[in-house]
């Protein structure tokens, strides 16, 4: 089987049909068995600007968009100027020369003008199909069959386009494609079909999936980047899966509606980003005050404020970790793939569960709204679930029923309102076993403590389920790169090219962030080497937070907060540097600016 | 104080208000306006005719939050401002829940003003109690949205400056389908105005004026000053909408008592929700079918 890895990119205004021809060259890739990862850099605006959307193909697994651009389709002018630097030697570049009259100056590189103007017949002059004039010039340039293409412009478009639409597009299709053809050089790379086709789909896309897997009922959400495509997948699926979603009017409603329904026995979960959880923070203490488990989701993006609302970062660590006054159990979990999005939900509601206390999911905007391909039979539909100790049964209790009940493992079952012969108050003030509020009786001092232990011992148990980081490469090696969370497949790629250049890398990667276990991890980290940090913050926030865990100091850090995410080079060039130089920082500079 | 867990008693024949009874004795101070709204909620409970585990009752923070303690049926005692998004939760939750949110005007048009709004706009099925005493008693008498232009409080020791909220005019603007306003001192006619509030079909607003005794001068002068400025509306078409709004904007502290808009037109958020058809989501099974994720696959192909 012919191996490959090969990176197309597309670039133009917000308008121009971008996403459209993303998707479009992304789904034939995915239809041809190829792994695809796409992500799209872009700004905050509705029309205008500038977006720049890379689709990576591989015969390998793949979790990120790589290191170099094989080919670009620049919609516009200003694409060119940009980007014209980013083609990689031997690679190609399409354009529009009805726009672009100057010659881009590159001679290591195919320049493949075309006329937009002669290869449609396009009255309304708006440049509507221009995204389809290119991709086909893109497709036949890598030796892939147009009628992949107008399969997709059919399905996109006969039924709210109509037929006339249709007609167009691929007529415009079939005379860019035999262009190409007869003027330009095809790639050396011709890819060929590999059953059987992958699925495609983003990273919100599959934490919702993960969510309606686990049982998710109801779903609430306030609109914001990037964490609105979860919304946007329950929203459509809502009815045939039976699942409220509601749009609330601030995140502070979100959150206490999904507290609500939790309480009520539903499974619950709610989605944001770094402003809309800071606006949630006192009601997760309240979840965890009363003991009702939920799920937040906090895709982060570029802070602090409103920040970079399209650019991604690891920088609410600390937010997360610390949202909510007073000290109360909790998990943090930081999904290290896509993919492994879809599997961290139905996990972290089971231990939600049982333990009877928020969890929230951290990941950023290049998982969410980054897209991948993935086999279909790689989704369990049906993973575990477990309630943990939840009363439903409609029977009457002999003994009185104490809500907050003092357990050696802090676990006290939970009754759903509606059942006979268990009704309690719930409360966010402290209380006794029964609910009282123990701040009525003049603040009992004795209860407070055993009813704060009762609820910390289950950190206890949290613990002792939480799986310690992975560790990969060989146990001898001159470097240890220390990640958590999205980052790990950069740093897996950046681990293997580093051991190729003869420089052994080995790398450690946290998922499960709190509550550590220092033993287990101290046994992990013990392993290390010459060992480096690498996180997408200002501050270091997980360097920090693994020290006052652990009292583990990493040698040295690499920290990207340009909004980009990282590539692989960028870890690979900081871990050269660092090892030869004595400073013990890498900032790497973001080549692709959109 | 009694701090026992509330054993439901089997209720022999209709239950009385007295069935409805928590076992924890009110805190509040006494000759509080609040134990008139306690006493009428537990008869209306009691008239309901339901078990006590099949309501539930939801409050924010705050001297009349602490109401959900005082009944013996589910309760959430929740953030303050919060209890309205919470109890909608509950509500999808499990519909067949009488859920009832009880509160203070700080709670409420405050910090839970925003969701108070909104609430109303989406036309929850819930019925919503207000406590209002124009004050903040358990910060110890500070101006509330409801406080009069001019009083003197911890908080404006020259005299409030700003314009009082009108609850009432707000929730029939909002979208309220049911909105009253009562008396804490009248008993039986608050008693009913709740029931009525709970059996309609949509979200239920009643401003209760629940004097403070503490803060506003003793019991006798606050109870005296309410005594001769309220009285119940006549001739009242309570399905005309802006007529209510009329009897709502008429200013001062003259205040018109009773059901001042009633739509029975316009169905609840929860009864417009097909999802929730085949009961309760709360009761449903976990998870999805394989066939069902076969589909979603099959649009990501």
């Amino acid at each position: 089987m012919a191996k490959y890895d090969f990176a197309i990119a597309v670039g133009g205004a917000p308008g121009q049909g971008i996403e459209t021809a993303g998707k479009s060259i992304s789904q034939i890739f995915a239809r041809y068995g190829l792994n695809v990862f796409t992500y799209t850099a872009y700004q905050s605006l509705i029309r205008g600007g500038h977006s720049f959307l890379t689709i990576r193909i591989s015969s390998e697994p793949i979790a990120n968009h790589g290191d170099k651009i094989d080919l670009i389709i620049a919609l516009d002018r200003d694409s060119v100027e940009k980007h014209l630097p980013h083609v990689s030697p031997g690679g190609a570049l399409i354009y529009n020369s009805d726009d672009v009259k100057q010659e881009p100056e590159r001679d290591d590189i195919q320049l493949c003008p075309i006329s937009y103007k002669e290869l449609t017949n396009d009255p309304d002059r708006k440049r509507l199909m221009l995204n389809v004039c290119a991709s086909s010039v893109a497709l036949q340039l890598v030796g892939v069959d147009l009628s992949m293409l107008e399969d997709i412009i059919i399905r996109a478009f006969l039924k709210r386009k109509g037929q006339a639409i249709v007609d167009a597009n691929v007529a415009a299709a079939q005379a860019s494609y035999n262009y190409a053809a007869e003027h330009f050089t095809p790639f050396d790379v011709q890819f060929e079909k590999q059953d059987p086709p992958l699925a495609f789909g983003s990273g919100n896309m599959l934490m919702a999936m993960g969510g309606a897997a686990a049982g998710v009922k109801f779903y609430a959400a306030y609109p914001m980047s990037p964490s609105t495509g979860i919304l946007h997948w329950m929203a459509p699926n809502a009815r045939d899966l039976g699942i409220i979603v509601r749009q609330c009017e601030d995140e502070i409603s979100v959150v206490n509606m999904v507290i609500g329904a939790a309480h009520v026995g539903c499974r619950a979960m709610c989605a944001t980003s770094g402003g809309g959880f800071a606006l949630m923070s006192e009601a997760i203490g309240s979840a965890g005050m009363m003991e009702i488990p939920i799920v937040v989701v906090n895709v982060q993006r570029g802070g602090p404020s409103t920040g970079l609302p399209t650019k991604t970062e690891q920088g609410d660590l600390w937010q997360v970790l610390g949202a909510s006054q007073g000290d109360f159990p909790k998990i943090v979990v930081s999904p290290t793939s896509i993919m492994d999005g879809f599997n961290t939900i139905p996990e972290l509601f089971n231990l939600v569960d049982k333990f009877q206390c928020p969890g929230m999911v951290l990941t950023d905007l290049s998982l969410a709204e980054g897209h991948t391909t993935f086999v279909p039979d790689s989704i369990n539909w049906q993973p575990e679930i477990d309630r943990g100790e939840l009363i439903t049964d409609q029977g009457q209790t002999e003994d009185e029923y104490l809500r907050y009940q003092i357990t050696d493992s802090g676990i006290s079952p939970r009754a759903i309102p509606g059942t006979p012969g268990h009704m309690h108050v719930v409360a966010t003030d402290d209380h006794d076993e029964d609910g009282g509020l123990i701040s009525d009786e003049f603040t009992n001092p004795h209860k407070r403590r055993d009813i704060m232990e009762k609820r910390q011992r289950k950190m206890e148990g949290i613990v002792e389920l939480l799986p310690p980081p992975t560790f990969e490469g060989p146990e001898d090696a001159e470097v240890t790169l220390i990640g958590w969370g999205s980052t790990h497949s950069v740093i897996s790629e950046a681990t293997q090219m580093l051991t190729d250049a003869g420089i052994a890398t080995n790398h450690i990667h946290f998922k499960w962030l709190y509550p550590m276990d220092e033993d287990a991890i101290n046994e992990v980290l013990a392993k290390s080497a010459y060992s480096i940090i690498v996180e997408c913050n200002y501050t270091g926030q997980f360097a920090r937070f693994l020290r006052s865990e652990t009292g583990f100091k990493a040698d040295s850090h690499i920290r990207k907060y340009d909004g980009e995410p990282f590539m692989p080079h960028h870890v690979v060039d900081g871990a050269r540097e660092l090892l030869n130089s004595k400073t013990d920082l890498y900032v790497p500079y973001q080549e692709i600016v959109v | 104080m009694a701090r026992r867990a509330r054993r439901e008693r089997p209720v022999q024949g209709a239950p009385t208000a007295r069935d409805f009874k928590g076992d924890v004795t009110p805190d509040w101070c006494a000759g509080c306006g609040d134990f008139g709204v306690l006493n009428a909620l537990q008869s209306a409970y009691a008239k309901l005719g339901r078990g006590n585990h099949d309501h539930l009752t939801v409050s924010g923070i705050g001297c009349s939050s602490n109401l959900p303690g005082y009944v013996k049926t589910y309760g959430m005692h929740t953030l303050h401002g919060r209890a309205l998004a919470v109890a909608t939760g509950a509500k999808f939750a499990n519909h067949e829940l009488n859920v009832v949110v009880t509160g203070g005007d700080g709670d409420g048009y405050g910090i839970g003003g925003n969701h108070f709004i909104h609430t109303m706009r989406k036309n929850i099925d819930l019925l919503y109690i207000v406590m209002n005493n124009e004050t903040y008693g358990l910060t110890v008498g500070q101006a509330s949205p409801t406080t009069i232009v001019g009083e003197e409080t911890k908080s404006t020791p020259f005299g409030n400056l700003e314009t009082p909220l009108n609850p009432v005019a707000m929730a029939i603007v909002a979208g309220a389908t049911y909105v009253a306003r009562a008396y804490s001192s009248d008993g039986p006619k608050l008693a009913e105005l709740m029931y009525n509030g709970m059996q309609h079909k949509g979200f239920a607003f009643i401003d209760v004026i629940s004097p403070c005794v503490t803060w506003k001068g003793g019991a006798r002068v606050i109870f005296d000053y309410w005594k001769e400025r309220v009285q119940y509306l006549e001739d009242h078409d309570t399905s005309d909408r802006a007529a209510a709004l009329e009897q709502a904007v008429k200013t001062g502290h003259e205040t018109q008592l009773g059901l001042f808009y009633h739509d029975t037109s316009r169905q609840s958020l929860n009864e417009m929700e097909p999802v929730l058809e085949n009961g309760p989501i709360a009761h449903q099974p976990l998870g999805i079918s394989k066939e069902q994720g076969d589909a979603i696959i099959e649009k990501m192909m």
